[in-house]
């Protein structure tokens, strides 16, 4: 179905089943996701697509099956163990460290590099200091990548929607992972910032080397720049592939639109939400 | 919308008023009106019973001047809009206390009210008891009289404002504190001029006109000459600005030193109290105002301190260490046990978050409270007897005795842990508290091992508690279990609460308000729980943050600087 073979997996998962109760939220999925690529995970609401991110960054613990980071286990893990492990998160609602700078949430975000301790910071160790100094330089450096230079002193709640959600980004990136998971990243994006982050997501990847994966509502932007989609319904994966295959796939049209409607629409004129 | 806006104002008026009424019958039926009535703020003018009279009225205009100020932008145009609203609160704060002062002619109240009493009456009438018609006009008149002048005053410019209340506020607190002022004042000046300035405890008429004349026009240039100074600070080159505020430093760590021979004995008492509670508040910040774990158990570090001390240093009976060990010796075994407890009583709760975080922590207070006195304990510990005859501390040959020596121990305690808290605030493990604080999920998710820092954040707040117990210990020479009870705990949050949150500063303000304020004045250690009570409602309403917030809290409220607004709109 795809040109990516599974041994370029960064992330691969077997059998994978996460029940709430009575309810199967994630129904026996077995995926992967393409190293160096962008894909995405698009489905109709509730389909279990942010339970998916859940799993995979340990804060649901799967109840069976596996998930398979560069081809160790990782799903018995803690969620900062992962995180420690390379994968990087943003949250579909924007969560920041609201009573922090933005500079502050940006060091934090560097947590899984930084190796000074309390003891040394008490004392004011050389180490210490120039940890602290570095960090900082650092944290500037991906303020501005994310094109907030001068932003790092204004606390993360004052900033308006749209640096929060680079803020969110600049957070997630400055752990240096090798995966990052963003969780619909366009929501309530007018056209043009939304063209502006599709561009932003792309270079992230192009330049950085980062994989991507995108849960995201908006098919213009998921079809723009992903590589690799997966469909997912009532926590089933329904289908699986390219662009060009998921737009014309009947099943995912079925999905979203209902039975019928496949064959007279595509899929990449179904707007957001 | 004029007719619409002022209706708002009188309903609100209704409101305060009432309140006020409410407030003022209150204080008359507790006995805190005539309780206050005995202590003269200036001799033969004011008694603070007469203050605490119209307090009620002073804050219920206030409260309706920054109403108008807020919410109705016409009353800024004309000031004397406000004058019938704040003249018809005033009335109705004075009717229900007139109306009781009816019902005690008529009825006899006092089987139920023992308060109701002569000493109400002359106060409630001020002083025309006999003629009760004649004094019901003079409260009604008085309260008018000030809420009148309160009305023009919050229509003032607020510089103006900001100059004439510092002036009263600077003479209400050297009246209040006059017996302190003038034991202060006593080794600084001769024996005439005191005499000339105070009788007794209370200062003349004279000198507080003059205090408050001198003290409102240092206000009035501090209120509008500060920009000036500001800027001029600002404009400084970075190397000058250093020095300046090294020669700041400088001087406050001179002060602090010499404090002790310039306040006296039983200054210095209340002094070594005021430290210990700083302290504890600079501990109990690290885990509340830092990581912010709500922790209701303080008191448990504090009595593993102070028992661990005792234990080991006693020369009585139940001296573990024969008397033969030492203060300093103990002091790092007592900061570490303090640090095993706290470690030991967090491991329990590292999952729970919020409400039942503070319930979990408040029932290992009260265990700590029970383990002190139970049976089982009681060979080592003394049970209700406590351990007595604990040494004073030595240092080079002189034994610390006396609250002016214990100060210094106190002193370097409470700076180190300041500068260990700025540290710690500042640097790695300070924004992992602070991003647990704001949202623990997402701190997880940074790969922020949350058990980790909360494990350190609890541990290091139970050192300081245990460094304040054992001083207290030594202080005190002997343990109680009544001094380790949930209060103290209470005592602690509130101070953080009052000076604000995270804010080292204002822990220490906190500090001298609640631990310092009954300490020098008899009739507020009376109404001590009231008055907490009543602050904290009003820091709850009024300024949450706390009187001196933290700098984060503080640069929320300012608006976004100009030189990042034009990067915005470039």
């Amino acid at each position: 179905m795809s040109e990516v073979t599974k041994s370029d997996a960064i992330l691969q998962a077997n059998g994978m089943i996460k029940r709430f109760g009575g309810l199967t939220a994630i129904n026996n999925l077995d995926f992967y996701i393409p190293r160096g690529k962008i894909s995405s995970i698009i489905g109709p609401n509730g389909a279990g697509k942010t339970t998916f991110f859940n799993c995979i960054t340990g804060f649901y613990k799967i109840d069976e099956g596996e998930i398979l980071m560069n081809g160790k286990p990782i799903h018995r893990k803690s969620p900062d163990q992962i995180a420690r492990a390379g994968i990087s998160r943003t949250f579909q609602n924007i969560r920041l460290f609201n009573n922090m700078t933005a500079l502050e949430n940006v060091m934090v975000g560097q947590e899984t590099h930084l190796k000074s301790s309390w003891m040394g910071a008490i004392v004011g160790t050389p180490f210490s200091r120039r940890e602290s100094r570095e960090s900082e330089e650092r944290a500037n450096e991906l303020l501005a990548f994310v094109d907030m230079t001068g932003k790092g002193d204004m606390l993360a709640k004052n900033l308006p929607y749209g640096d929060q959600r680079r803020l969110e980004i600049a957070r997630a990136l400055a752990g240096q992972p090798q995966l990052i998971l963003l969780d619909e990243p366009t929501a309530g994006m007018n056209p043009s910032e939304t063209a502006e982050t599709t561009e932003f997501i792309s270079k992230l990847c192009n330049e950085l080397g980062i994989t991507v994966v995108l849960i995201e509502h908006d098919m213009r932007v998921v079809m723009g720049i992903s590589e690799h989609i997966t469909v997912l319904d009532y926590g089933q994966k329904i289908a699986e592939g390219g662009p060009k295959d998921i737009q014309s796939n009947p099943v995912v049209i079925e999905a979203y639109l209902g039975k019928g409607a496949a064959g007279n629409v595509n899929l990449a004129d179904v707007g957001g939400h | 919308m004029e007719n619409n806006s002022s209706q708002t104002l009188w309903r609100y008026a209704t409101k305060i008023g009432l309140i006020a009424g409410i407030a003022l019958l209150y204080v008359g039926l507790i006995g805190m009106l005539a309780d206050f009535n005995e202590k003269e703020l200036v001799r033969k003018l004011i008694t603070l019973g007469q203050v605490l009279l119209v307090v009620p009225t002073i804050a219920a205009s206030l409260a309706i001047g920054n109403f108008a100020r807020k919410d109705r932008g016409e009353f800024q145009k004309t000031p004397w809009a406000l004058i019938p609203a704040n003249i018809y609160a005033a009335i109705l704060t004075a009717i229900p206390s007139l109306l009781l002062l009816w019902l005690s002619q008529v009825l006899d109240v006092r089987s139920i009210f023992e308060n109701v009493n002569r000493d109400w009456l002359e106060i409630i009438t001020l002083d025309h008891r006999r003629e009760l018609l004649l004094g019901a006009g003079w409260l009604l008149g008085t309260l008018i009289v000030i809420s009148i002048i309160i009305s023009i005053f919050a229509a003032l410019p607020k510089r103006l404002r900001k100059g004439l209340s510092f002036g009263v506020v600077v003479t209400l607190a050297v009246a209040m504190f006059g017996e302190t002022v003038g034991f202060i004042l006593q080794e600084l000046l001769p024996e005439d001029w005191l005499r000339a300035i105070f009788r007794r405890d209370t200062i003349k008429q004279g000198p507080t006109l003059i205090l408050w004349i001198a003290s409102t026009v240092v206000g009035l240039f501090w209120a509008f000459g500060s920009d000036g100074i500001q800027k001029n600070y600002a404009s400084q080159a970075p190397k000058t600005k250093l020095t300046m505020v090294r020669s700041w430093q400088a001087i406050c760590i001179a002060l602090l030193l010499a404090l002790p021979w310039l306040i006296g004995r039983s200054l210095s008492d209340v002094a070594v109290t005021i430290g210990l509670f700083i302290l504890m508040g600079l501990g109990l910040n690290i885990a509340i105002g830092l990581a912010g774990l709500l922790d209701l158990g303080y008191v448990t570090n504090y009595a593993v301190g102070a028992y661990v001390l005792a234990a080991l240093t006693s020369t009585g009976a139940l001296g573990m260490g024969g008397g033969v060990i030492n203060f300093w010796i103990v002091l790092p075994i007592a900061l570490l046990a303090a640090m095993l407890a706290g470690f030991i009583f967090a491991v329990p709760v590292l999952k729970m978050r919020g409400d039942y975080l503070a319930i979990a922590t408040l029932g290992f207070g009260e265990i700590i409270g029970k383990l002190a006195v139970s049976d089982w304990l009681k060979p080592y510990i003394g049970g209700a007897q406590g351990i007595l005859a604990i040494p004073k501390p030595e240092f080079f040959g002189t034994t610390l005795k006396n609250p002016e020596q214990l100060y210094y121990i106190i002193l370097a305690a409470c700076i180190i842990t300041l500068v260990v808290s700025i540290r710690l605030n500042n640097s790695r493990t300070g924004r992992q508290w602070m991003a647990i604080r704001e949202d623990e999920d997402v701190a997880l998710a940074m790969g922020i091992d949350t058990a980790r820092a909360k494990l350190l954040a609890f541990t290091l707040s139970a050192a300081t508690g245990g460094i304040a117990g054992a001083i207290f210990a030594a202080k005190v020479g002997a343990v109680f279990p009544t001094s380790f009870t949930v209060l103290v705990s209470i005592n602690v949050l509130s101070l953080i609460i009052v000076g604000g949150m995270g804010s080292n500063i204002g822990i220490i303000a906190g500090a001298f308000i609640l631990i310092g304020m009954p300490e020098f004045l008899r009739e507020f250690s009376d109404y001590r729980w009231l008055i907490y009570g009543a602050l904290l409602i009003f820091m709850m309403i009024r300024k949450p943050d706390g009187f001196i917030p933290s700098k984060i809290r503080q640069r929320e409220k300012q608006t976004i600087r100009p030189e990042l607004v034009n990067e915005v709109n470039s």
